[in-house]
């Protein structure tokens, strides 16, 4: 992949003893770094002038049961659009405490993909205003792409909720009016 | 004579749009706070087409992967197809040869225009132009049957593999293909004169749906919505992958970042993309479709039938899948709504150990909200129409 990997240099002096590995393969820049002072990392990585690693391309996770200690690792891409380079930070985390620092306050695109990582992997995320269930709904039990979750897994059921305050429900005191179904709104 | 409108007390409204209405195509759910007819909040609730992708993909091997990337984004399959295959190339470390890549670039553009066409074409329908939706439906349906006659089907074409693509070109592909493109143009000049300058279109769309372009990047928006900021950025020009660096094409750019500037930036693509086939039909180059590795590509009929180590290869590869060695790549394509990212991470066996896709629109679906935020209700109609998202992508 194009874009320089020239000033390498720049980010090790930068973060040096935060930096537990550095190192490229296949042409992709990678950094491991400790949980700790993770928001103040990636504050230093966007406005550095000389990095401007300013968008936040994709959060993460890989799940290394039995691979790896610890269990998780988090991975963020970064872009940097003017100077065109990218970086990947990746961010181990233990089973028994799975939470980081929430990038939020950087970068608005950080909620939707940290809710995905915590639906996905179980993965707290400090700090962040919703950390609700995304793709999954809010009675599922596991974490489904966590590598004990077996694949052929089944749900309980959920209990079928109850539809009020419907707008066909004349004795309601709520405005909820539900909009769904064969609404007719076009030809 | 004086007329006073009383201030009437403003009650909010909490209204449940979704998840299956017919004016917004995609399940997706939107939670509004309304005042009036204004939307003061927009909770979106997503999830509803989520097939578990990425649990699936660890569950195959690296070749049965591609038929789970149709089903990304359904509206442009080829592109998904060639960013998993170069994604899994960039782990192994190979290149394919040329014809190869100028048979994916010409395939990527296709379903490129095609991709924008339904987009533009059905948002133009759901603001009562519906001939415009016919006429790009009609465009579209040109292109749908040469790209059926390449790869054998419309929509789940599974048409790359790791190291190729699945067989050539047919003979009368250029003919055909340079046939239909004028074809397109002449409807697209004909939806040009009945829109572009259509005052009830352009009510509804320019200035609705506004998006700043630090707020743009803030949320990791990428492809049409980003450009139509003003943001110059596109995978094919800042990571030029195939043989993007070869051929001549620019990137429009819009300076609003409305409605209005997405669709004519979608449009105006789908000239530059017309304009890369063009110059790809005329350079592409005679030689093999895919590399000349058996412990990549599958050998062909004759040698499994006909000789030992053709059918050890063959029976290999089927059960084995390909040996890709342990280590991880990001690897970014532009496709028809913005960077989709492949992060795969191989443990080393035939079996990918973690897939993730960066969907493009599940980026701009995050940041719907901000783009609504004090409009009217009706105005979510154009601008989810110009988010274009697809569930299959979106939800994975």
């Amino acid at each position: 992949m194009a874009g320089g990997r020239s000033n390498d240099a720049t980010i090790y002096e930068r973060l040096q003893d935060k930096i537990l590995e550095a190192g490229s393969f296949r042409g992709d820049e990678t950094i491991t770094i400790r949980r700790e002072n993770l928001l103040e990392i990636f504050r230093l990585l966007k406005d550095d002038p000389k990095l401007e690693l300013n968008f936040l391309t994709d959060i993460t996770a890989v799940d290394y049961l039995g691979k790896k200690t610890p269990r998780f690792e988090v991975v963020y891409h970064l872009h940097s659009l003017s100077l065109n380079r990218r970086l990947r930070v990746k961010v181990p985390v233990s089973e028994e405490d799975p939470e980081v620092d929430s990038l939020t306050p950087l970068w608005k695109g950080a909620n939707w993909l940290e809710r995905e990582v915590w639906d996905m992997f179980g993965i707290r995320f400090q700090g962040h205003p919703d950390l609700r269930r995304i793709l999954m709904y809010e009675q599922f039990q596991g974490y489904p792409l966590r590598k004990d979750y077996p694949v052929n897994q089944r749900q309980p059921l959920v209990p079928e909720r109850e539809v009020e305050d419907t707008f066909v429900d004349g004795a309601s005191q709520h405005k909820l009016l539900h909009l769904k179904g064969q609404f007719p709104t076009k030809a | 004579m004086k007329t006073e409108t009383p201030d009437l007390p403003l009650e909010t409204m909490e209204l449940q749009m979704g998840p299956s209405h017919p004016a917004t195509h995609g399940t997706i759910k939107f939670n509004l706070t309304l005042e009036g007819e204004r939307v003061l909040a927009c909770d979106v609730e997503i999830g509803y087409l989520h097939r578990g992708f990425a649990k699936m993909c660890e569950q195959a091997t690296w070749t049965q992967v591609i038929p789970y990337t149709d089903r990304l984004n359904y509206a442009s399959p080829l592109i998904n197809n060639v960013g998993y295959a170069l994604a899994v190339e960039k782990l192994l470390g190979v290149e394919v040869p040329p014809r190869c890549q100028f048979i994916r670039v010409i395939m990527s553009e296709l379903s490129r225009i095609y991709d924008h066409l339904t987009c533009c074409g059905m948002s133009a329908s759901e603001l009562g132009a519906i001939t415009v939706g016919f006429y790009m439906i009609e465009a579209r349906e040109l292109l749908m049957r040469i790209i059926e006659a390449v790869t054998g089907a419309r929509l789940t074409i599974s048409y790359t593999r790791i190291g190729g693509v699945k067989h050539d070109l047919p003979h009368d592909f250029a003919e055909q293909t340079l046939q239909s493109l004028k074809k397109v143009r002449r409807i697209l000049a004909d939806c040009d004169r009945l829109i572009s300058r259509n005052r009830i279109f352009i009510d509804r769309m320019s200035g609705v749906g506004v998006i700043s372009k630090d707020t743009a990047i803030s949320y990791g928006l990428t492809g049409p919505i980003l450009r139509s900021t003003g943001v110059n950025y596109d995978v094919r020009k800042s990571d030029p992958y195939l043989v993007y660096d070869q051929l001549d094409f620019s990137v429009p750019l819009g300076t609003k970042g409305d409605n209005y500037d997405r669709f004519v930036c979608r449009i105006l693509e789908i000239e530059q993309s017309t304009r890369i086939v063009e110059q790809a039909l005329k350079e592409i180059p005679l030689g093999p479709i895919s590399l000349d590795d058996p412990h990549i590509v599958l050998p062909e009929k004759e040698k499994v039938y006909n000789s030992i180590e053709g059918l050890m290869h063959q029976f290999k590869l089927i059960m084995e899948g390909i040996w890709v060695p342990a280590g991880e790549v990001y690897l970014a394509v532009e496709g028809g709504n913005g960077e989709l990212g492949f992060y795969i991470v191989s443990d080393g066996g035939g079996k990918p150990y973690r897939v993730r896709v960066r969907p493009p629109c599940f980026m701009a679906m995050s940041a719907f909200h901000e783009m609504i935020k004090n409009h009217m209700l009706a105005d979510i109609i154009p601008t989810f129409g110009m988010v274009n998202m697809i569930g299959g992508e979106c939800d994975r």
